[in-house]
């Protein structure tokens, strides 16, 4: 009955018939109808991924809006990492992948996976954060003012100034700003995750991938970054991959459910997890598998 | 009790009687391989130990501040030690930033098809190549065709050719020890190729292509038989003209062209001659080539460990 009503509201995305990949069975595939009413920053239509010959991706579409915090979530094998590292064109760095369909940047309208499209202008506009902290062998300041110096940014002032903000913004300021020379491996693993979320913010990108950026951590420092994330959506569009329902439906605005590959349902996060469309994101949540 | 134990075997498995077996077993491969080792050693320390004994004695400030000389107590291998500095000097300038760039662009660069198979398939076999047809390919080339002469550029050219193949495989093989995460980390920042490889990569393979660079300094500055073919000469009683002058540009280049030898060529020598004083000689010139080896092996040690202390 609640689903009715946010239907009717309009809060809840209308379905859409998506087209069906040759012999597979077709998936409906919910993509909201809302983006004349809240901005876009990226759209994701008709996606499919190939490792070699192998599919992983199959048809994938949804919206991402513009300074919110889209969750994507799903058992292991699903396909959510390898859908949040084709935004930063990663798999460009390794042989006989390829793209099809397209990821819709805004405003620019530029396709993100298209060949023609260089993957460095990608990265340029959208920022990564990595499952694992990989912060560079080099000192805490080196490594937030790293994406700056790749831009040609070298004014020594111009870049101090960003380097603080980037820190302030990643919550890590206080704790280092005595220590800015310092390697960045003398840092603690939630702390060298904050400096890597530092590092992607220095530039300001358009939008800033998180690829599962707590599942090395620890539950304390965990919470440091999803109260951080929380913080971030007021100025930059985050889409966050997880393996963590809870944590999904903590911080997140709009939530997907990823399953062998396909985006089974994507929606309000509160609607995905108080009322799935699907049996299978139910049973997800309701931990039947995962 | 022998039937009783195997009736028991026949029932469970004897865990005390596997750990035995299993250490019994340890046992037998670690006295093998130490015998082994002891053995190599015992040979190696042995080969070390006569060429000091015999050598050591010799090696004083006349020997290494003189000519070579008809008389053996006279003679000395200033201009082998010399010659063998400034060969190695031309090596490593470019044998260094030559196999580099090549271990760059084949590891980073290049695209993956079989044009790039067979390069490497032939750089990789190159360096199984017997020295003295580099030595032949010199001749040919350099002092025939190019006719740069018999001379230290030649050598140093010569000797680079011969280890360039070390250095690609060793500045690949540290390209691609580096872990997958710090790559991904340095493209997803937005750099492009040139950044990621000059501001992150290459720092953190040095360490890795040092030690090839060392390795394949550590064979030319022991290779004879190319530097004979190309015509190095056994005696010579001057030094090339000093790489540093009082006058302006301060420095002088022709000492490249100058006629030399190298301390392998000087052993060679003295070693075929028949009086005992020469291989007394020769045996004093093996302890300071070894020396000079175990002093560029020291110095990449040196650079390795402040590189790494540096990145901590």
């Amino acid at each position: 009955m609640m689903l009715n009503v946010l239907r009717e509201t309009g809060v809840m995305p209308a379905v859409k018939e998506s087209a069906p990949v040759a012999g597979q069975i077709a998936v409906q595939n919910p993509v909201a109808a809302r983006e004349n009413e809240e901005p876009l920053r990226a759209r994701v239509n008709g996606f499919n991924f190939f490792y070699g010959d192998k599919q992983a991706l199959y048809d994938v579409s949804f919206p991402i809006y513009d300074r919110k915090i889209t969750a994507i979530i799903g058992p292991s094998g699903c396909g959510k990492s390898t859908l949040l590292r084709s935004l930063n064109r990663m798999h460009d760095l390794y042989p006989n992948n390829r793209y099809e369909g397209e990821i819709i940047l805004y405003p620019e309208q530029i396709n993100v996976i298209s060949p023609q499209v260089n993957p460095m202008l990608v990265r340029l506009k959208i920022g990564m954060v990595f499952q694992k902290p990989n912060p560079f062998p080099k000192s805490i300041y080196d490594n937030v003012a790293s994406g700056l110096w790749v831009r040609g940014i070298r004014n020594k002032a111009v870049v101090d100034e960003r380097v603080e903000q980037a820190l302030r913004q990643a919550a890590l300021w206080d704790e280092v700003k005595d220590r800015l020379r310092t390697s960045a491996y003398s840092l603690s693993g939630g702390q060298q995750q904050r400096l890597c979320i530092a590092r992607a913010l220095a530039p300001d990108p358009e939008m800033l991938l998180l690829d599962e950026p707590t599942s090395a951590l620890d539950p304390i420092a965990t919470a440091r970054i999803e109260e951080l994330v929380t913080e971030l959506a007021n100025t930059v569009t985050v889409l966050i991959v997880t393996h963590n329902m809870q944590q999904a439906a903590r911080i997140s605005y709009y939530t997907g459910f990823m399953h062998l590959g396909r985006m089974v349902e994507f929606d309000r996060t509160e609607s995905l997890f108080t009322a799935p469309k699907e049996k299978r994101t139910l049973d997800y949540i309701t931990g039947r598998y995962g | 009790m022998t039937e009783s134990r195997q009736a028991a075997a026949l029932t469970r498995i004897d865990e005390v009687a596997l750990v035995a077996r299993a250490q019994r077993q340890d046992l037998r491969f670690a006295i093998v391989g130490f015998s082994v080792l002891i053995l190599t050693m015992a040979i190696l320390l042995a080969l070390i130990a006569d060429l000091m004994i015999d050598g050591v004695p010799r090696i004083d400030y006349q020997f290494l501040t003189s000519y070579p000389s008809r008389h053996p107590d006279r003679a000395g291998i200033l201009s082998a030690w010399v010659g063998s500095a400034l060969v190695m000097v031309v090596t490593a300038a470019l044998a260094v930033p030559i196999g580099v760039a090549a271990g760059v662009y084949l590891e980073e660069y290049a695209p993956k098809n079989w044009l790039t198979d067979i390069i490497e398939i032939n750089v990789t076999n190159l360096a199984g190549v017997p020295s003295i047809i580099y030595g032949l390919l010199a001749l040919g080339l350099f002092v025939h065709t190019f006719r740069l002469g018999q001379t230290i550029l030649v050598a140093g050219m010569t000797l680079a050719l011969l280890i360039l193949p070390i250095i690609i495989v060793a500045t690949r093989e540290a390209l691609r020890s580096i872990a997958l995460e710090l790559r991904e980390a340095a493209y997803g920042i937005g750099a492009d190729k040139w950044q990621v490889v000059s501001m992150y990569l290459l720092p953190a393979a040095w360490p890795g292509i040092l030690t090839g660079a060392i390795v394949g300094m550590s064979r030319a500055i022991g290779e004879t038989a190319p530097v004979i073919t190309i015509g190095a000469l056994a005696f010579i009683a001057f030094l090339p003209p000093p790489p540093v002058q009082g006058t302006f540009p301060f420095v002088n280049f022709d000492w490249l062209h100058s006629p030399f030898t190298v301390m392998p060529i000087q052993m060679f020598n003295w070693i075929s001659r028949p009086q005992h004083g020469f291989h007394v000689n020769a045996a004093a010139t093996g302890v300071i080539l070894l020396l000079m080896t175990l002093l560029m092996n020291g110095l990449a040690i040196y650079i390795r460990y402040r590189i790494r202390r540096g990145r901590k």
